[in-house]
């Protein structure tokens, strides 16, 4: 068994989901190798080296590669894929956005967003929204598989593998362009990893008044989520939406503010360890969920919450 | 331009699922199904493009049984002026209806492919990836902004971070995130209309495509139940208790 595990990266940083999949990727047994691909990507190799178990960096550094195209990353791996019994990425938006593509270049499945390893070709694996757990076993040369990072303990960085460059000639498919990105800036934790986070929904009303929420996370240390309500509502950007199709979270804490408790939702947080609902309607599903239910008006809740921390 | 779009035939999205007694899978009997939710929102750019005069024709095609007409149906009350199932009582993986619809698409050339983001049984988010892969399209995954115009199309991606944005080289595989539009109910007199609609139905044999699966589902089983937790009477009660009893904060 061999296994390369696609890191992911952003903004010249590692993305921490990596160091998650890395863990995933050792319960298999045998050597684990990672790709950083990308431009200007070498500190990256040098951080993803650090990860405590790997074999081997390899580093493709081509403009081609630059935010990770999904055509031309695909290419690459599917090159890489044929030394490989296992291949694994994050399922972060780029993970999903080129692994997919990698699996249907290799014909092979794709097994989707992991959450437990029972041995090299049998995977758990959430459907219909985290309310069944599926057990899938591949019978694929290749296997082809995102990690859920929630669900995995990353490696430490206590690693010092080395860093060699990847020696396949670099392909670009030439049909997409990157013209440019908006990116949400927050001094606050990032809301996948942080041991807390506070997220509101609807019930909020509006942007101005999500600074309730924005208090409360910031006496905590906390990251800030939300429910697609709020999302759509504009209250939040996008990256902010917690659940079945957002944002996957399992922190220490989660307090979810007026927000009802939608299956889509409970999807994304309800591996939390301790969950916390403030809700002004008793019967709000979100209270079956919760360890600490508050029926109380969150515009009272909030500031008295804040205070008392 | 013609504009092919997919849609699923999934359980509806209200609907709790309950898992088999003999954990072989989860239990459709009696359930509600519906349109994905993710394929209504690409029906519905779809036709705005068409009302905006940039598509021409639009092609619904599904795979599935034979009940999956009602969401052809669906979709042509909606704006969609023919469909095609591709009808087949498996459950097919990603990759055979990515495989399929390559096909379909290299008989129709469309000059676009409008998919949803993520079917919400499956949970794969992988279909569109593969059939841009498969066919070579330029690809748009999670999109939540979409122009077409002089042979491109400008996609606004939904990404970890925030928004990406890419050119596209038609044709393109476009997949459709949460807000990339708000889909519109069908009238009466379309849905009457739709059921005069052209509706073409094939087989995976006559697309001479391998489906045979290449995971073998073991078992299905009801996630973990969370413990009924409690309700507690005030602010003061709730600090406390995450302070002295749950420990989580300090
Ligand atoms: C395909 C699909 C995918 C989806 N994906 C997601 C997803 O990833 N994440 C997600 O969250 N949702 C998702 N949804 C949407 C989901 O079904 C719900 O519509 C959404 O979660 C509801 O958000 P909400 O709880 O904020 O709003 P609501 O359901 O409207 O709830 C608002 C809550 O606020 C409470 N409230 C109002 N005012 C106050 C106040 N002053 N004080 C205290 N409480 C108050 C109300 O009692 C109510 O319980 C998806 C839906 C679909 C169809
Ligand atoms: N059986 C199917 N028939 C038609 N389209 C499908 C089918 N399965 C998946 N799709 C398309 O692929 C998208 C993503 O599905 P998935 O990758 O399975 O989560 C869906 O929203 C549909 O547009």
């Amino acid at each position: 068994m061999s296994i390369l595990v696609i890191a992911d990266h952003h903004n010249n940083e590692l993305i921490a989901a990596t160091a998650n999949t890395v863990a995933a990727a050792q319960l298999i047994g045998g050597e684990v190798d990672v790709l950083v691909a990308g431009q200007g990507c070498a500190a990256i190799a040098d951080e993803a080296a650090k990860l405590a178990g790997v074999n081997k960096v390899l580093l493709a550094d081509d403009a081609a590669y630059d935010h990770l195209l999904a055509e031309n990353v695909a290419l690459l791996v599917k090159e890489l894929a044929v030394n490989y019994s296992h291949v694994f990425a994050p399922a972060t938006s780029n993970g999903k956005n080129f692994m997919p593509r990698v699996a249907a270049l290799l014909d092979v499945a794709q097994i989707s967003e992991i959450t437990a390893v029972e041995s090299a070709d049998t995977f758990q694996r959430p459907i219909y929204a985290g309310n069944a757990i599926a057990t899938v076993q591949s019978t694929d040369a290749v296997k082809v598989i995102t990690v859920r990072p929630t669900s995995f303990d990353p490696v430490a960085a206590s690693g010092s593998a080395s860093v060699e460059p990847v020696s396949v000639t670099v392909q670009n498919a030439g049909v997409s362009e990157f013209v440019g990105e908006e990116l949400a800036q927050s001094d606050r934790p990032e809301l996948s990893a942080a041991r807390v986070v506070v997220s509101g929904g609807r019930g909020v009303g509006s942007s101005e008044n999500f600074s309730h929420i924005y208090q409360v996370a910031d006496k905590l240390g906390a990251a800030v989520g939300a429910s697609r309500a709020a999302v759509d509502a504009g209250f939040v950007p996008n990256d902010l939406q917690v659940g079945q199709t957002g944002k996957v979270v399992a922190p220490e804490l989660y307090i979810a503010v007026g927000i009802s408790g939608a299956i889509q939702h409970l999807a994304g947080m309800k591996d939390s360890k301790v969950i916390v609902a403030i809700n002004k309607d008793e019967e709000a599903p979100i209270f079956q969920v919760a360890d600490y239910g508050l029926v109380a008006d969150l515009f009272d809740a909030m500031p008295e919450l804040e205070g008392k921390l | 331009m013609k504009v092919l779009v997919a849609v699923k035939r999934v359980i509806d999205y209200n609907v709790k699922i309950r898992v088999k007694a003999d954990n072989s899978d989860v239990d459709l009997a009696n359930v509600k199904m519906a349109m994905n939710p993710f394929c209504e929102i690409a029906v519905e750019e779809a036709v705005r493009l068409k009302e905006k005069g940039i598509a021409s024709e639009i092609v619904a095609v599904s795979i599935g049984p034979k009940t999956a007409q009602e969401q052809l149906r669906t979709a042509m009350a909606l704006g969609a002026d023919r469909g095609i199932l591709v009808e087949t009582d498996e459950a097919l993986e990603s990759l055979a209806v990515a495989k399929l619809l390559s096909k379909v698409i290299e008989e129709e050339q469309p000059q676009l492919v409008l998919m949803g983001k993520q079917a919400i049984d499956t949970d794969n988010n992988q279909t569109t990836q593969m059939v841009s892969a498969l066919t070579g399209f330029a690809q748009g995954a999670f999109t939540s902004g979409l122009e077409v115009a002089d042979g491109q199309a400008k996609v606004t991606r939904e990404i970890d971070g925030g928004l990406q944005t890419l050119n596209l080289k038609l044709p393109a595989v476009i997949s459709a995130d949460l807000r990339l539009n708000e889909p519109r109910y069908a009238s009466l007199p379309n849905i009457m209309k739709a059921k005069r609609k052209p509706l073409d139905t094939k087989t995976p044999a006559d697309f001479g495509v391998d489906v045979a699966p290449r995971l073998k589902l073991l078992k299905v089983e009801a996630p973990a139940e969370r413990q009924a937790g409690i309700k507690v009477g005030s602010v003061d009660e709730l600090v406390d208790k995450l302070k002295n009893e749950a420990k989580v904060i300090s």
